[in-house]
């Protein structure tokens, strides 16, 4: 999406502090869970995040990548 | 069943425009109004406030059956103040600003949709419509101005350059009428609508609700309290309000299985109450019904000389009270610009505003009824969890509440305006204390009637700032001024802004100007008071 200059740019080059033990942790987090109790973690982690970068610029940016992409 | 409340019957009275009809001629006026509901009321009584006679056509002979719409919202008592029930609102009504919101078996948080003081009107007052119906019927009579017509269907509708023609069945026969302008306020199955064949689209919503009213002694606060996933209603939802009469509306989900029938039945609605109200209270029910509902709405609300207001015009689910209140507004921004049409002060095309003007503010309420049922309802697994996951969090992070909706609560449109300060145009006007030696006053309350111009000073009113006000009142006799003063200042004469809330409320600046239409919304606001873009700016909102 075109972004005027002022908007806000969602990250996607690295930014993690430490990539491989956020994501031992995101494992952990659903070792013992089943597939409901992940689905509501995993929302819970996201309204989480949401909540901490807040604008919608960037919010938008973020869904509009996760959305799978579309057969051209 | 209803045991609080006997629906008056009015008599059907043969008028004599039915004799007309005998001789192949029908009697013309200039506007008549289908459908003597709430909003069919509302604009007979509102143009009668105006000066302008009406005829309204019932097709049955009593007010609402049922208490229906209950929650009469802060905009919408603002106008029914202006029309003359305010007070009776008021003193019958059950005042709230208050809610709270239930996940399964605690309150995760509360709420107060007014929170800030110096208003007249509270965000709510419950109230069973045909309360407010009554007393409607009541000032439409003592107006002298509607001519109210019980046990007058109207089969057939036509329209032409010159005019609205209707043919009516009464227990006496058919006769027909013609006019300028119809109103079609006969609600969500509206027989105008299904004459001229308009298609009525939208979403329907894959679920069952039970509404209840019941009569008991209870004492629940004057609140909204509504419940996800309660104990008493697994995997469901519940909505609960005070009435007046002692009387509770109850409001459960059901699922899209249910059947409608069998849940309307005291064996299956009662147990679902007890478990809801415990064993020990005794409650009788007064009305019981079991519905779906729909958000929709015809594409557009002016049809040549016919004008859709209300339930005819759009419907939107009950979460919110937009349905009532957002008819009630419809009639609230028609009326005004068909008695200036009506007296030649406006031109025709005024009334496609109306459509510009209400498309929007339905689109808003049908906007914010279908993310209310969308949250309430989960469609899948995924909305489930995200929906479970915002309530959890909602009991301790004060940012999830933001994401809870159980029903966007009705507020008066206003469309987004970039410019500075707080109100743009087409802002309804905020209300706001004012004070005059020792008599107070609500501004809103002192809007009654005409165009307003509110002009805003911190100092004694200079020679030329009369001459202005006076060159402004000789021009148009239906703008009238108010001086408005700070809050500091005490000009014998001179209404006082005592709290300051007017400034805050209008971004009022000394010296500054806001015109105001005949329906409490803001035209535009200058700096400083320009006569003559006031003038012009009077002209094009009557173009």
């Amino acid at each position: 999406m075109p972004l005027s200059s002022d908007s806000v740019r969602l990250i996607t080059d690295p930014n993690i502090d430490a990539p491989d033990a956020f994501y031992a942790a995101l494992a952990a987090l659903h070792r013992d869970l089943d597939d409901a109790e992940s689905a509501k973690v995993n929302a819970k982690l996201i309204l989480l995040l949401a909540n901490h970068i807040g604008d919608a610029a960037v919010l938008n940016q973020a869904i509009a990548l996760a959305l799978p992409h579309k057969a051209a | 069943m209803p045991k609080t409340y006997r629906n008056p019957r009015y008599p059907y009275r043969r008028s004599p425009d039915q004799d007309a009809t005998k001789s192949g001629a029908s009697v013309h006026h200039p506007i008549i109004v289908v459908g003597a509901g709430l909003v069919g009321l509302t604009a007979a009584v509102d143009l009668a406030s105006r000066g302008v006679r009406t005829v309204v056509l019932d097709d049955d002979d009593t007010v609402s059956f049922g208490s229906r719409a209950i929650c009469f919202s802060q905009r919408t008592l603002e106008i029914y103040d202006r029309l003359g029930i305010g007070d009776k609102l008021r003193a019958k009504g059950v005042t709230w600003n208050r809610g709270k919101v239930f996940f399964r078996d605690r309150m995760i948080y509360s709420f107060d949709l007014q929170p800030e003081g110096g208003h007249c009107w509270p965000a709510f007052i419950n109230l069973q419509q045909y309360y407010p119906e009554e007393w409607l019927v009541e000032r439409a009579g003592h107006s002298g101005l509607v001519d109210l017509r019980w046990k007058n269907r109207v089969t057939a509708v036509r329209q032409d350059g010159a005019g609205v023609t209707l043919d009516i069945e009464t227990p006496d026969g058919p006769y027909a009428l013609s006019c300028d302008y119809l109103l079609a306020a006969d609600g969500a199955r509206s027989q105008v609508r299904r004459c001229f064949d308009l298609p009525f689209d939208g979403q329907v919503f894959q679920d069952r609700f039970l509404i209840a009213d019941v009569v008991m002694q209870a004492d629940f606060p004057s609140e909204r309290w509504f419940w996800f996933d309660p104990p008493f209603h697994p995997g469901q939802s519940a909505l609960l309000h005070r009435q007046p009469d002692n009387v509770w509306r109850i409001d459960l989900q059901l699922g899209w299985d249910a059947d409608p029938e069998q849940e309307s039945k005291p064996e299956r609605v009662v147990p679902r109450l007890k478990a809801m109200l415990g064993d020990d209270v005794d409650f009788e029910l007064e009305w019981v019904s079991v519905y779906t509902f729909q958000c929709r709405r015809l594409q557009r609300f002016r049809h040549g000389r016919v004008f859709f207001i209300g339930d005819s015009a759009h419907q939107v689910s009950p979460f919110g009270a937009r349905g009532g209140n957002g008819g009630v507004q419809d009639a609230d921004n028609l009326c005004w610009k068909l008695a200036a049409v009506l007296d030649g002060r406006a031109r025709e095309s005024l009334l496609d505003s109306y459509d510009a003007e209400r498309i929007p503010a339905a689109d808003e309420n049908i906007l914010h009824a279908t993310r209310s049922t969308d949250f309430i309802t989960p469609k899948n697994a995924v909305s489930r969890a995200f929906r479970d996951a915002t309530l959890e969090l909602a009991a301790e992070l004060p940012f999830a509440r933001a994401l809870v909706n159980s029903g966007r609560l009705s507020r008066a449109y206003c469309p987004p305006h970039p410019g500075p300060g707080p109100l743009g145009p087409g802002s309804p006007c905020p209300d706001a204390p004012l004070q005059r030696g020792n008599q107070r006053a609500w501004l809103l309350q002192l809007l009654h009637g005409d165009f307003f111009g509110l002009y805003f000073t911190e100092a004694p009113l200079s020679g030329a700032d009369c001459g202005k006000l006076e060159l402004l009142a000789d021009r148009h006799p239906d703008l009238r001024t108010l001086v408005i003063t700070a809050e500091d200042r005490d000009d014998p004469g001179l209404w006082r802004d005592g709290e300051g809330l007017f400034q805050a409320r209008y971004g009022a600046v000394p010296g500054g100007f806001t015109l105001v239409r005949p329906d409490q919304h803001v035209v535009a606001s200058w700096p400083q008071l320009d006569c003559a873009a006031v003038s012009r700016s009077r002209a094009a909102t009557l173009a």
